[in-house]
């Protein structure tokens, strides 16, 4: 499985790999934009939008009838943020020919011609994107927005990220706010769109049975009808200010468990020891946070960690008794101690080594995996494979784990606690 | 060991049943970098009821679940350690009618293939482990008691059922689960984890006769008896009661509308009638259904809208929900156009459309090794052959769903469970 990568066009790249092992074939087409208080909202609109609709297919019941068609092909719009950059666009996927009824499907081909019509052609009414379209999606963007507050355990780790990163574009939400959303017209939009086709970086992924010259031909109605664009450049996040003394929030809510937050930063440039470092501290079932945390003091039901590559931050997440606050927080600390001291045993490490084998070796297993880590790799200005980045870490030494846990200090915490709570002392 | 070729699916698959009775599948994939197993019990929480050496047994609600937690402690420590230090995901699941072991990993295969056999054959815990357990599943427990869709379903089950365990939570109550202690954890285990009540299913580039031969060395040489399990049947069509609600910490109402469906008899017909239920819901709500369109467009509902199809042991039901301001009139909507297409008939063009889609989602759900293994061991347990779906596919006809609608989505039938937000105070 060989990643090859083309320049269709000034903007347009095309990330192929060749692979006979899945049912379906995927196709994925995402703008990248830096992301920004004022547009991500504008972003997450847009793509939704035009998910409604195009020229061709106007409305969801005609759209999702072609879908039908092509043996239920997948077509959903689709906003992430990796990095300080939003990508937004559409991912696709249908079954591969080989295994229509009857054979002689050429359904990637009518994927792709669904793609550049939702891209291209947008249902529009005096020039304008549908009127009626731009004020459903927004209020259901809106209420999206709001229900990030249903899923506690996501809402505790998006909050962290916002007070953590305030002031930097690494906080903000790939959804936008309410309050930039909630004026935007089809007016505004229409002219968003029409901007973010001609200045953003298009960039496409294939993965599948197909040659790259048909998947080359394939994509050419997206191509067709795109206004050309001038070769912008994806700028890496930049490095977060790190607190020299700790931030601390509690959020009172009406929950029956409390979700604590912690935000470290990382000092250390040598990403492969703080991504081992990190593995071993809390990023499996086998890590020191499970293991102490939950395991040996049962304080939670989960305890794990992130490491945030191209920004340097480590987020710890959890679920805990309110009153558990204080010895969760103690224990989560002494265990990065530990990580600091060489404190571990040499099963920790191989488990650890193992673990990122695994976990590097099966992105190949998944064509939308390995979609969301090239879409990754090329937002935040990298160029491995999963390959390169596992061989690397593979080589970190424990003095380099011992380093950069070194590297790492304490900088936000975030506790979503219980309204009828007794404050401690 | 008999060789199967499916190729309509493209599948190979080993097929053995084991001198002690365990049935194993191994399906080929030679091109996956992962490997994975999966070790099944056809012991689920809704087992509540059954005979052991003559006695019935009451056994609390969440006790299955519990075992599953339990089952990872061995004479040696932990399992899950072991297995994460081959670099393996181990995990587990139980659901109403099973309980799921697996693992996959890269390398290693055979020697976690051992760890997994034996630890889920042996079973280890002391009256110390076992109380210590409480907390990790009391706090599992509350964390799913905060999340609107687990208490929007779990409502529902209760509104659905009266005397059917299908109204019990798999995971119990943090009450319930008080009252297990390790004799009747040892008990179930002795009923349940035979090899004549357990499948073991391995989809990866692995050697057959390999895992047969491993499966003969760690397993028991017993079968096991049958166990006569009592599974309640309801006593009416009805619903035990036609609606519920509760408030929580929401942005929007969250509603699940239920419909209490004849559950079908094993064998192909289990199989038979998953699927034309399947496709009376694309019919009925799915994305391209006219109904959906209609809702969506008069801002009843949002991308969020959507429902199965779902057989449980000795009950089946269909349900449909997300969220939306104006639950009833949504559910007064479905059940009208059900009884509409009942009465009227499907139009054939799109019922012929609805074919096509649903035959590519069965496809493309091979993509999925836990889809491949967990429909095999179902199709063990009720007698079926799950990779024979397309030559099962092909036999069901419009007057099939048709009927299938006009028996089960009725207003008799239809129970409605609603989370309100709470009140601003």
């Amino acid at each position: 499985m060989t990643m090859t990568r083309t320049k269709l066009r000034e903007n347009v790249y095309l990330t192929y790999i060749p692979a006979v092992k899945f049912k379906t074939c995927f196709l994925s087409a995402q703008f990248l934009t830096p992301l920004r208080a004022d547009t991500a909202g504008y972003n997450a609109l847009l793509c939704a939008v035009l998910d409604r609709g195009c020229r061709k297919y106007p409305d969801m019941e005609r759209l999702s009838a072609a879908l039908d068609l092509l043996y239920g092909a997948n077509v959903e719009h689709s906003v992430r943020k990796r990095g300080e950059v939003q990508l937004w666009g559409f991912v696709a996927s249908a079954i591969d020919d080989a295994f229509v009824p009857g054979g002689g499907g050429r359904l990637l081909e009518g994927v792709a011609e669904i793609l550049g019509e939702l891209i291209c052609h947008p249902v529009l009414e005096n020039g304008l994107l549908k009127k009626d379209y731009v004020d459903s999606e927004r209020e259901n963007l809106l209420d999206a927005i709001r229900s990030a507050v249903n899923d506690k355990r996501t809402y505790a780790g998006k909050r962290l990220l916002e007070e953590m990163c305030r002031g930097e574009a690494y906080g903000l939400s790939h959804l936008g706010e309410e309050a930039t959303v909630a004026p935007i017209t089809a007016e505004d939009l229409t002219r968003h769109y029409y901007d973010q086709l001609s200045s953003s970086r298009l960039e496409l992924y294939y993965c599948g049975r197909a040659e790259l010259e048909r998947v080359i031909t394939a994509v050419e109605p997206i191509l067709r009808d795109l206004p050309l664009s001038r070769e912008t450049a994806i700028a890496p996040p930049l490095p977060h200010i790190a607190r020299t003394e700790p931030l601390v929030i509690r959020q009172p809510m009406d929950v029956s468990q409390g979700k604590l937050g912690v935000g470290f930063s990382v000092g250390t440039e040598d990403r492969d020891a703080a991504f081992v470092m990190n593995t071993m501290f809390g990023g499996t079932s086998n890590a020191k946070l499970f293991l102490n945390v939950r395991e040996k003091l049962s304080l939670c039901y989960y305890a794990s960690s992130a490491y945030h590559r191209s920004k340097g931050l480590v987020t710890v997440s959890s679920g805990i008794e309110f009153e558990n606050y204080q010895k969760a927080l103690d224990e989560i600390q002494a265990q990065l101690e530990a990580m600091k001291t060489g404190d571990w045993e040499d099963w920790e490490l191989t488990g650890a080594r193992s673990c990122i084998e695994n976990g590097h070796r099966s992105i190949d297993d998944s064509a939308g995996r390995l979609e969301d880590f090239y879409m990754g790799q090329i937002a935040t200005g990298q160029h491995n494979t999963p390959q390169e980045l596992m061989d690397a870490a593979l080589a970190v030494t424990p003095e380099r784990i011992m380093a950069a846990a070194r590297s790492v200090s304490l900088d936000t915490v975030y506790f979503l606690t219980g309204k009828e709570e007794n404050p401690r002392g | 060991m008999v060789e199967h070729s499916y190729p309509r699916i493209g599948e190979q698959v080993w097929h053995d049943t084991l001198p002690n009775g365990l049935a194993l599948r191994v399906v080929s994939k030679p091109y996956h970098a992962k490997a994975c197993a999966y070790f099944v019990t056809r012991y689920g929480g809704m087992d509540l009821r059954f005979q052991l050496g003559g006695q019935w047994l009451d056994t609390p609600a969440g006790i299955a679940h519990y075992l599953e937690h339990k089952m990872f402690d061995t004479e040696e420590g932990n399992a899950l350690q072991e297995l994460a230090k081959n670099g393996a995901e181990p995990n587990a699941f139980t659901s109403n009618a099973i309980t799921a072991y697996y693992f996959d990993s890269t390398d290693h295969f055979y020697d976690n293939l051992r760890i997994l056999l034996k630890f889920v054959s042996i079973p280890y815990f002391t009256k110390e482990s076992v109380e210590k357990e409480q907390g990790i599943i009391g706090q599992e427990i509350r964390m799913v008691e905060d999340n609107p869709e687990w208490q929007v379903y779990q409502q529902l089950m209760e509104c659905l059922y009266k005397e059917s365990p299908a109204r019990v939570s798999v995971a119990g109550t943090v009450e319930s689960i008080r009252e297990i202690t390790a004799d009747t954890l040892y008990h179930c285990h002795k009923a349940f984890y035979t090899p004549g009540n357990m499948v073991l299913c391995v989809v990866g580039n692995v050697d057959p006769q390999k895992v047969a031969d491993i499966a003969n060395e760690v397993l028991p040489r017993e079968s096991g008896p049958a166990i006569p399990r009592d599974y309640s049947q309801e006593s009416s069509p009805a619903p035990a009661v036609k609606e519920g609600s509760r408030q929580m910490e929401v942005s929007m109402p969250q509603f699940l509308a239920g419909y209490k469906c004849t559950p079908p008899a094993d064998g192909e017909e289990h199989l038979r009638m998953g699927m034309i239920g399947d496709m009376a819901c694309d019919i009925l709500f799915g994305d391209s259904s006219p109904l959906y369109r209609r809702l969506y467009e008069e801002g009843l509902i949002n991308g969020s809208f959507g429902g199965n199809f779902d057989i449980l042991p000795g009950a089946a039901y269909l349900y449909v929900g997300g969220d939306a301001k104006d639950p009833h009139t949504v559910h007064r909507m479905v059940t009208k156009e059900a009884e509409r297409l009942a009465r009227e008939g499907i139009d054939e063009a799109f019922y012929q459309q609805i074919r096509r889609a649903a035959y590519g989602q069965l496809v493309r759900s091979l993509n999925s090794f836990e889809t491949i293994a967990i429909s095999a061991a179902e199709g063990v347990f009720q007698g079926f052959d799950y990779y024979r779906f397309p030559e099962i596919f092909d036999t069901i006809t419009k007057a099939d769903v048709e009927a299938f609608l006009r028996e089960n989505v009725t207003t008799e039938r239809t129970a409605l469970s609603i989370i309100n937000p709470k009140e601003a105070k």
